[in-house]
């Protein structure tokens, strides 16, 4: 089922035209409007006029996390404050979260975005659908809340806590539909496993799940054990939240709502824009956004774009998985590092779980050194493993693999089974202890 | 002539060594005699124990990296110079020592070993008519 097929099944030449105008609009909306924009246009040289078509975004400046920092709280609010009426903030490991307002007409767009993420996924009026993203300054609680019931379906706003009646209520309540980040799925199916509440009692059969990276064997556990087909919903905070992209029933890469975000893939080394099918930094330029608009905001994902009609019938842009972060690219003794490439390598070793992480330091005679944990797998320590010298020689043979991939030694330390935690956050993969 | 011993993989840090020895514990499990090749980071506990193969299971359950190993057990006197003597026949013969430990047991000496040369190690041990023990008498 497609929520609004007049703009999701738009035709390629239609949606470019679409984009093209509405970017030269927010682009005099923002020089008009947010003094930073302004100025980073005028040392470009660049005039609203200036940009008339689509193509015409590779002249704009980047937007960067700092950007946001460095203007907090309100620096880059382009709407006048009595038209804000929600006010969200991101979660920010380190230093001043990001503030974001939105006008009414944002909460609506944003809302019909979800509307549309929902109705791919199959959700009706007539589910009884739980939103357990936190509510609260995080976007994901209100953001999923407004587009249930944009939809009409009924909305349980659960919210994450209190995990025990909530897995009853889904059992009473004949709940049909989820949205939640991937673990606490997980989580909610070992919880209802220790209730005794089975598969069978429950009525799930769709899940939004987003807000943490996730794997293709997270789904199929997932699915498994809920009983119920999980989707891909991909979103952040500084463009919307959650309803940016969506998946449908194809499962083949998450359709973007690019008549509102603008997607683009750069080489976060050159920047330079990357053709279709590249990987690369995901950027997205807000088309409609009044309350806080973004030109080119660098999200740090990396990820490849793909074009081409979906068998679903929608003909917008999809993005691939979320295959690692730029940001947590690392310089180690001036080489790039990214925690993905070891991501590969281990995956490679059927020795090793798919959990690794990376400790960096810098040791007395200042040199940067990397270490990668990981983690044994149960079935693979076998009596051939019952000395010193073959732990020794299993480490090694990944120690050089990595540094065949990575060009720079790396330490491995090999852990006991279920030792590494799960990832939960964004960088959670690196532990840099260097005090720069 | 070889038993079965536990070889466990544990980190060289405080608290690994008491999970499993819980696990033993709760499964009723009678320790022989154990030893542990340690190194900076990771250590590999060895086990002789009273059903070596239900230990295993219990401690895979557990999500232990624990395998079972065939390992050659054989009494020897409790005098100077007993395991000296029995070395010297291994020796000879060409074949390294992977790894050796002893205890006492009834005021007997036990050998336990693991060798580069099982094969031979057999041969040795059988044409040397040097007295091994099996997993039973080990746990009575």
């Amino acid at each position: 089922m497609i929520w609004n097929p007049n703009k999701e099944c738009m035709s390629r030449d239609e949606m470019s035209a679409l984009q093209g105008k509405r970017l030269h609009k927010i682009v005099d909306y923002v020089y008009h409007n947010v003094p930073f924009y302004r100025h980073k246009l005028q040392e470009l040289d660049i005039t609203p006029d200036d940009i008339q078509c689509i193509e015409d975004i590779h002249k704009l400046p980047f937007t960067t996390k700092k950007d946001l920092r460095d203007n907090y709280p309100f620096g880059l609010q382009a709407a006048p404050q009595s038209q804000i009426i929600r006010i969200h903030a991101s979660s920010g490991t380190t230093g001043n979260p990001t503030i974001v307002g939105y006008t009414r007409k944002d909460i609506d767009i944003w809302s019909e975005c979800m509307a549309r993420c929902l109705t791919a996924y199959g959700v009706t009026r007539e589910d009884i659908f739980s939103v357990s993203y936190g509510y609260g300054l995080f976007t994901g609680g209100l953001g999923a809340h407004n587009g249930v019931e944009k939809i009409g379906a009924s909305v349980v706003p659960a919210s994450t806590g209190n995990t025990e009646k909530h897995a009853k209520l889904i059992r009473d309540l004949g709940i049909t539909g989820i949205a939640c980040t991937p673990s606490y799925a997980l989580y909610l199916a070992e919880t209802m496993d220790k209730l005794g509440i089975t598969k069978e009692q429950i009525k799930l059969r769709v899940g939004a799940f987003g807000a943490e990276p996730w794997t293709e064997n997270m789904r199929q556990e997932i699915q498994q054990r809920l009983g119920l087909k999980g989707f891909n919903l991909y979103g952040l905070s500084e463009i919307m939240g959650p309803s940016v992209s969506y998946e449908c029933q194809q499962q083949h890469g998450s359709h973007i709502c690019e008549d509102h975000f603008y997607p683009e893939v750069i080489n976060p080394v050159t920047l330079e824009p990357l053709p279709y099918g590249q990987t690369g930094e995901l950027v997205f330029t807000t088309l409609t956004k009044e309350g806080m608009p973004v030109l080119r905001y660098r999200t740090r994902d990396l990820c490849s774009l793909m074009d081409g009609q979906c068998e679903c019938g929608r003909t917008a842009v999809r993005m691939s998985r979320i295959e690692g972060r730029s940001d947590d690219m690392l310089i180690i003794r001036g080489i790039n590092v990214f925690p993905s490439q070891v991501e590969s390598v281990v995956l490679s070793m059927p020795e090793f779980a798919p959990r690794y992480m990376l400790i960096v330091d810098r040791g007395s005679n200042n040199l940067d050194t990397l270490q990668v944990q990981v983690e044994l797998r149960q079935e693979y320590f076998t009596a051939t493993f019952d000395t010193p010298a073959a732990i020794d020689e299993l480490e090694r043979k990944l120690a050089n693999k990595l540094k065949s991939v990575l060009s720079i030694a790396a330490k491995v330390q090999l852990k006991a089974p279920n030792t590494i935690e799960r990832s939960q956050g964004k960088s959670a993969h690196v532990i840099d202890k260097r005090k720069l | 002539m070889t038993i079965h011993q536990l070889s466990i993989f544990l980190e060289n840090t405080t608290g690994t060594l008491i999970q499993v020895l819980r696990h033993l514990k709760e499964a009723k499990v009678q320790l022989v005699s154990t030893t542990i090749a340690d190194t900076a980071e990771y250590g590999i506990l060895r086990i002789i124990c009273s059903e070596p193969l239900r230990a295993c299971e219990e401690l895979k359950k557990a999500g232990v990296a624990v395998a079972l190993s065939d390992v050659f057990a054989l009494q020897i006197d409790n005098n100077p110079g007993a395991a000296a003597d029995v070395v010297e026949l291994f020796s000879r013969a060409g074949i390294g020592l992977t790894y050796i430990y002893t205890f006492l047991l009834r005021n007997k000496g036990i050998l336990v070993f693991r060798t580069d040369k099982p094969e031979l190690t057999a041969k040795t041990i059988e044409d040397n008519h040097l007295p091994t023990i099996s997993e039973e008498e080990l746990t009575v």
